[in-house]
């Protein structure tokens, strides 16, 4: 663990962060820590930033102030070769997959490890398929082109391939959107089986209710461009805010709730499926 | 974190000991995640290979280990659990996922081969066919539109033959202007070389003029925008029917032929012959200049000698070539943008083929108008 991250505790430290867009102020006066281990939901309405903030974790976007440290190193400032370092430290899986459509699944998944120019093909190869087969992805499919595959099986398929290099940190942009409820679910209890194996931290921009309190441990509401609420869900739901109210209170939101009334059911339940 | 033998605890590393009763056990210890071995992944592995089958594993002294480490040593162990294994019960996981895979026991062949046959040849016939065809069913298809269009003139999509426009003709005014001005520059110059040589310099008029209206003008111009417009057209449609912008066009009950391909024909049927006038202008100019400083001849000379030079027919024939090569260029760029598949690498080969393919027919097109029309315009 890198000397700065250990003295703050936070493996994301989101200091001060303003973002601007002309005019427009999306951010101001941000702040934001991601402990190690924890599994952190951004959740917020439409045009609250919640995918700029990520594109801002990740050093996509650079804020207009403040600053952003991940592990400990600053994105603005960070040493180039600390910065190259820290990107084999993370995986992403964007909302739509993002997979490279000239590659076949296999590539796809295969492209970062042999990056590292140092695995050799076999192992690779290996390590491709039992990524493949955690996320569910039969070995049939390993040659096909992206383009020929169902929304879900690329959102799996993105999923294996940010996991390709084992990282620490994940960051999941929507993971549920898109997915049929079976499906929903079983990509929830993998996440949760990941993070329980890997020890990995997880940050992800999420509408869907279930997949928040099914597997989030703090939910950081962005509202009035700020963070107007930070806490488990519990906490967060009790707060009293127009649009945590909307959001938690509603319908949908009574229903998924119910099943925290009885927490030590859902716990164990969400723990032990598969 | 828990070895004191390896004097860093993140360091991967293994070494052989002999156990009390004489049996070797390899004790491995320090980081094993993908993160800590790849920088030595080589050393590692020729580390790990020659133990005895037999031997003794100690993963004990572990202090991190992912499905990378544990897939490395899985490896050492011929693809199996060793008989004799100590390690930690946290790490117990990482085993049973590969014990449970057999999934990793079969090779994952290369990508299904393409079959090399000895009839690429004849593959590139039913290929070329196969293209002639789809162009010809798009050309019947856009001209079903536009006798719609014609019989309720309020559906012809004017904005988009006018943006069209705009964007093919107006916008290519300026490379066309300088490549024209180069060349007749050129030509004019090279030409005067040999004309003075015979003192035959007045002739510069009538080669320049019959050269560049009937034939340079014409096939530079149509390059030019098959090349700048072709392409760009190509692209368009190829993503939007990546982004099913197409499908969604369709499902709304509007034509994509009407509303996306015959505005483009019609407009670069149109804007094509204004850019062949333009160009045959600048290209003039051009030669005037240089036969101005090369051979002497004024440019009020040249300006009155051009039109007996050049008998006018050549100029229609020019105008007429320039119509038909948009036509032929737009109907190409939008076959083409229509076959694209949703994938990076289609949308590169499509907008390449397009634009080959425009250029070869334009030069096709124009051999078959030279030898149809070889009686007009000649004096």
């Amino acid at each position: 663990m890198d000397a700065t991250e250990a003295a703050t505790g936070c493996i994301i430290e989101i200091r001060h962060l303003w973002t601007q867009f002309g005019e427009q102020v999306v951010h101001r006066d941000l702040n934001l820590c991601v402990h190690r281990g924890e599994v952190m939901s951004l959740v917020g309405g439409s045009g609250s930033g919640k995918s700029t903030l990520l594109r801002e974790m990740l050093g996509l976007e650079h804020p207009s102030r403040g600053e952003v440290r991940v592990f400990g190193v600053s994105l603005r400032d960070g040493d180039p070769a600390e910065l190259h370092g820290i990107r084999n430290r993370w995986g992403m899986l964007f909302q739509e997959g993002a997979l490279f459509s000239a590659l076949s699944v296999f590539e796809n998944v295969a492209l970062p490890l042999r990056e590292l120019k140092t695995l050799d093909e076999e192992l690779i190869h290996d390590l491709v398929m039992l990524k493949l087969d955690m996320v569910g992805i039969e070995r049939g499919h390993a040659a096909k082109m992206p383009s020929s595959l169902s929304g879900g099986m690329v959102k799996r398929i993105a999923l294996a391939r940010a996991l390709s290099l084992e990282p620490e940190l994940l960051f999941l942009d929507e993971p549920t959107a898109g997915l049929d409820p079976d499906r929903s679910e079983s990509f929830c209890s993998l996440i949760a089986d990941l993070r329980r194996e890997l020890g990995l931290t997880v940050v992800m921009v999420t509408h869907d209710l279930d997949t928040i309190v099914s597997i989030s441990d703090r939910v950081a509401v962005l509202a009035d461009q700020k963070i107007a609420a930070l806490g488990t869900v519990a906490e967060v739901a009790a707060v009293p805010h127009p649009f945590i109210e909307n959001f938690f209170q509603g319908e949908r939101g009574k229903r998924a709730l119910e099943g925290l009334k009885s927490p030590a059911a859902v716990s164990a339940s969400g723990q032990q499926e598969r | 974190m828990t070895s004191s033998a390896a004097p860093n605890p993140l360091f991967p590393s293994l070494r052989v000991e002999r156990n009390p009763d004489g049996q070797s056990v390899v004790k491995v210890s320090g980081a094993w995640n993908l993160r800590s071995i790849q920088p030595v992944a080589r050393t590692l592995r020729q580390q790990l290979t020659g133990h005895a089958p037999g031997a003794q594993w100690d993963l004990s002294a572990v202090s991190r280990l992912d499905h990378a480490g544990a897939m490395m040593l899985w490896h050492a162990w011929g693809k199996q659990r060793t008989g004799h294994l100590q390690l930690r019960s946290e790490h117990e996981i990482f085993f049973a996922h590969l014990e449970a895979g057999p999934t990793l026991a079969d090779k994952y062949g290369k990508r299904v081969e393409r079959r090399r046959s000895l009839w690429v040849p004849g593959r590139a016939v039913v290929t070329l066919g196969e293209h002639i065809m789809q162009v010809l069913i798009l050309l019947g298809k856009v001209s079903l539109a536009f006798m719609e269009a014609v019989r309720h003139p309020s559906r012809m999509p004017w904005r988009e033959i006018s943006a069209n426009v705009y964007r093919t003709g107006a916008q290519a005014l300026g490379i066309t202007a300088l490549v024209g001005f180069l060349i007749g520059v050129v030509l004019s110059y090279l030409s005067a070389q040999q004309l003075k040589a015979y003192g035959a310099g007045i002739f510069i008029v009538n080669l320049l003029g019959i050269s560049v209206v009937r034939e340079l003008g014409p096939v530079l111009a149509a390059i030019l925008v098959a090349g700048r417009s072709g392409s760009a057209m190509t692209a368009q449609l190829g993503v939007m029917r990546v982004t099913e912008e197409i499908d969604a066009m369709s499902v709304m009950g509007i034509p994509y032929t009407l509303r996306l391909v015959l505005p483009r024909i019609i407009a670069l049927a149109i804007s094509l012959p204004l850019i062949v006038l333009w160009t045959n202008a600048i290209a003039l100019v051009g030669g005037m200049v240089a036969a101005r400083y090369e051979l002497d001849i004024s440019l009020t000379y040249f300006i009155t000698e051009l039109p007996d030079a050049v008998p006018v027919a050549n100029l229609w024939l020019g105008l007429g070539k320039g119509m038909a090569f948009g036509t032929l260029i737009a109907l190409l760029a939008c076959h083409f943008g229509l076959r694209i598949e949703p994938n990076t690498e289609s949308l590169g080969v499509g907008t390449t083929n397009s634009v080959v393919a425009a250029i070869t027919i334009v030069i096709i097109v124009d051999a078959v108008f030279a030898i149809l029309f070889s009686s007009v315009g000649v004096p």
